[in-house]
């Protein structure tokens, strides 16, 4: 299915945002994660369920003032 | 040492992470200046990079308190989504929380700030606001739940320093026993004592010591400025006069004529 990830369109298999992040080989320890505006906190990602058309975003720390 | 949100911190400077030639320099920057709070940000993670890992590993190496901002915010929707990312990757309710109003200035959009201060605040947040100087702004902020105002006293990055030491002075004098931080504005150590001598509790800065020709004695001289600024405060300068005031006494001269 097609969703937006880090504002960038693409073609992906997994069903749920855990496994999404394996599919793409995020290292889950360091990133927060949110759908559609939403954030999806990190025990809550082998339940949350992607639908087509769903904006994610996967941000890490950094440096910041 | 002063109180925010019921903690004891230690130093009165807070420090940004961003803009340091190389982590080596950020980390010694650090070390040199004694602050026990950074702040931090979240960005995009590109899959398989594992770039934010390893800054967080060098700031977790630090011992120190973080600080999470929303930088780069123009709404409120933005602002409070981000800082409950935050809290759910650094494990902290604190947040440093802008909400820019202007591309150019990166002035707050005060009136989104409120509200999203107010969002935040009863999601159980305790947020450190980026403001102006504006007295009301700082009101309705307090009455949002926030225990502590971040008024600039320069546009972010400027170097410029207090451009209105009237109005932070009017500033500390309204808000007295609240802690307030002076964020952003500040350039050359000078500054920082400047508004440590009129009462300010503490200063959060980055560029100006980020960006100095040699981070870690810059930051080492912010501290000293910083410490210098506070004693004079408690010290209790003297107000300027308008007039000489001989300092020798002028009693027991001796008569030529």
């Amino acid at each position: 299915m097609k969703l937006t990830i880090n504002g960038e369109p693409q073609e992906v298999a997994s069903a749920t945002l855990a496994a999404l992040l394996d599919e793409l080989a995020y290292d889950h320890e360091f990133l927060a994660t949110a759908r559609n505006g939403e954030l999806v906190c990190a025990e809550e990602r082998s339940a949350c369920v992607l639908e087509a058309g769903d904006r994610i975003e996967i941000l890490s720390p950094m440096q910041g003032g | 040492m002063f109180e925010v949100y019921g903690e004891t911190v230690a130093s009165r400077f807070l420090l940004g992470t961003a803009q340091y030639p190389s982590p080596q320099i950020l980390a010694d920057a650090v070390k040199a200046s004694g602050a026990d709070i950074l702040t931090v940000s979240l960005r995009r993670e590109t899959a398989g990079s594992g770039s934010g890992g390893r800054f967080w590993d060098l700031i977790r190496e630090m011992n120190v308190k973080v600080l999470p901002n929303t930088a780069g915010c123009h709404s409120v929707k933005e602002a409070v989504t981000t800082a409950r990312m935050a809290r759910d990757l650094f494990g902290t309710d604190w947040i440093k929380l802008e909400v820019i109003g202007h591309h150019d200035s990166l002035q707050p959009d005060v009136f989104g700030l409120v509200e999203a201060a107010r969002i935040l605040s009863d999601d159980g947040f305790k947020v450190f606001p980026y403001t102006t100087d504006d007295i009301v702004v700082g009101e309705r902020l307090l009455e949002a739940g926030c225990q502590v105002l971040m008024p600039w006293c320069a546009p972010i990055g400027s170097a410029k320093g207090p451009v209105n030491p009237d109005a932070l002075r009017a500033y500390r004098s309204h808000f007295s026993g609240v802690p307030l931080v002076v964020d952003a504005g500040l350039g050359r150590p000078s500054h920082a004592a400047a508004v440590l001598e009129l009462g300010f509790d503490a200063v959060l800065l980055n560029t100006a010591v980020a960006k100095a020709g040699d981070p870690v004695a810059m930051a080492r001289s912010f501290a000293m400025a910083i410490e210098a600024g506070r004693l004079a405060y408690e010290a209790q300068p003297l107000e300027p006069r308008d007039m000489a005031v001989p300092s020798t006494p002028v009693l027991g001269m001796a008569v030529f004529e």
